[in-house]
């Protein structure tokens, strides 16, 4: 082995022994990471020291957006035809079902003013792009190119064109980490579409698979039934798509079924999320709706806040 | 053994953690990538042990910090585990330095599953454990890394020197 400096012992005058700084650098370490878990002080700081691993990022992502950038550029003729006629279809069929989706709202807005109650429609989004980077391979997390400078919040609720993706759990100025709804510490209160059953989808940590622990052996649920978030969280608004039934088993001695679920939204394989940011927090309770998220929620949706990082009413 | 030139062993320190850190983000085909080896921390170890003037316990200390950030986890989760593995290189320095490869490779496997198991442990305290045989992935393909490390960085550090 090489050494750049053959006089590594300590002699005095060398500044603290050894010990002693591993004890100052074990305490700061602790203090620092109390003060991280528990969001002490630490939200300002974390934006600016967001700052300077912008630059990596940059990097990491430079060559999969140059090579997008020159696919893009030199595309030949042929693909953008397909491409174009792809999209057109896929336009027409989104018109037609968007010529049902208005008289639907029509009627909403209309039995909701029967039943005064408030509307829950008036959503704005934004599109962010995913940074091709990965975060940890072990959470399922990813980062997003939009930050506080464009308005991202803590808790937001990201979406695809097919489902529900996750919230947002930090944001720094130029940039978001979301928790994907299969990340094995994340879950969500769903809502079974046909019958209304309630329930809360886990991740289990696999992009294909949702796990609903909490619904009973005699439970009216099957394969094929779809899962619609049900609102009472306070993070996600009601009735967006999240995930369909894949496999039901029902064992009689046991009190829970063992029914899996898989994702709407294509977890493995998005590039751009939705962003929502919408007005009312919970649209199915609407006496909760002017409590702060945290306290609106009933006992049972808790673990639908991302598990470490409970948000305090305060937020 | 010469003395080695402060500033330039100071960048080339620099340089290396630069590369280490760009490594750690790079995304990897998803068969390879429980088996990223953390080459920061190899780097760490290989500095505390060649250059320990410049590779102290504070180097080691914000190297885990820069990891903390750039990974999103629990800040002073990384510096932690980084400081506890510096700590015991510059204890353990003059004897792993006459180690033979193979010793030595072992040694860092060693510190690499100290290490690993640090992280497991205040990932417990705080609710995220993660209980896949992943998690324990990087200690074997960094110990493999071990040699080829030393091995680079050798002949680099005898021809600046």
């Amino acid at each position: 082995m090489v050494t750049l400096s053959s006089d590594s012992r300590p002699i005095i005058g060398r500044g603290p022994p050894l010990g002693a700084r591993l004890f100052f650098l074990s305490v700061l370490s602790i203090v620092v990471m109390v003060a991280d878990h528990r969001n002490l002080y630490m939200d300002s700081a974390r934006q600016w020291m967001g700052l300077l691993t912008q630059p990596f990022y940059a990097v990491v992502q430079a060559p999969a957006q140059a090579w997008n950038w020159l696919t893009g550029s030199f595309a030949d003729r042929d693909t953008l035809q397909r491409d174009n006629k792809k999209l057109n279809e896929e336009l027409r069929v989104a018109r037609v079902k968007l010529l049902r989706f208005d008289s639907l709202v029509e009627e909403n807005t209309r039995l909701r003013a029967i039943r005064e109650a408030s509307q829950g429609i008036g959503q704005r989004t934004l599109i962010a792009e995913i940074v091709k980077v990965d975060v940890d391979p072990l959470r399922h997390r990813v980062r997003i190119n939009k930050g506080s400078l464009d308005g991202v919040f803590k808790d937001q609720p990201v979406l695809d064109a097919f489902g529900i993706v996750g919230q947002v759990t930090r944001v720094d100025r130029y940039g978001a980490e979301v928790i994907l709804i299969s990340d094995a510490a994340h879950a969500i209160p769903v809502q079974i579409n046909r019958n209304g059953i309630r329930s809360i989808a886990v991740g289990v940590g696999d992009v294909r698979k949702l796990s609903l622990p909490y619904l009973t052996v005699e439970s009216d649920n099957k394969v094929g039934d779809l899962l619609v978030s049900s609102g009472l969280d306070g993070i996600f608004p009601a009735g967006y798509p999240v995930a369909t039934i894949t496999s039901v088993k029902r064992d009689p001695a046991e009190t829970f079924a063992v029914v899996e679920a898989k994702p709407l939204a294509q977890l493995d394989r998005i590039r751009e999320v939705l962003l929502l940011w919408h007005d009312q927090p919970a649209a199915i309770q609407p006496a909760a709706a002017t409590e702060p998220p945290a306290a609106a929620q009933p006992p049972a949706a808790k673990p639908a806040v991302e598990k470490p990082t409970t948000p305090s009413p305060a937020e | 053994m010469a003395t080695g030139d402060g500033r330039s062993s100071g960048l080339r320190v620099a340089a290396t953690v630069i590369l280490a850190l760009i490594f750690s983000l790079v995304p990897l085909p998803e068969i390879a990538e429980p088996w990223r080896p953390n080459l920061l921390l190899l780097f760490v170890i290989y500095w505390s042990l060649s250059a320990p003037t410049i590779a102290g316990l504070m180097f080691a200390w914000l190297c885990g910090m820069a990891t903390d950030l750039l990974t999103g986890t629990l800040l002073g989760q990384h510096a932690a585990g980084f400081l506890l593995v510096a700590f015991f290189t510059h204890k353990q320095q003059l004897r792993m330095r006459i180690f033979p490869i193979y010793h030595q490779t072992l040694t860092v496997f060693m510190l690499l599953a100290i290490y690993e198991f640090l992280i497991f442990w205040i990932d417990g305290i705080i609710g995220q454990e993660v209980t896949s045989w992943q998690r324990w992935a990087p200690v074997v393909s960094g110990a493999i890394f071990w040699p080829l490390i030393v091995a680079v960085l050798d002949t680099w550090n005898r021809r600046r020197r």
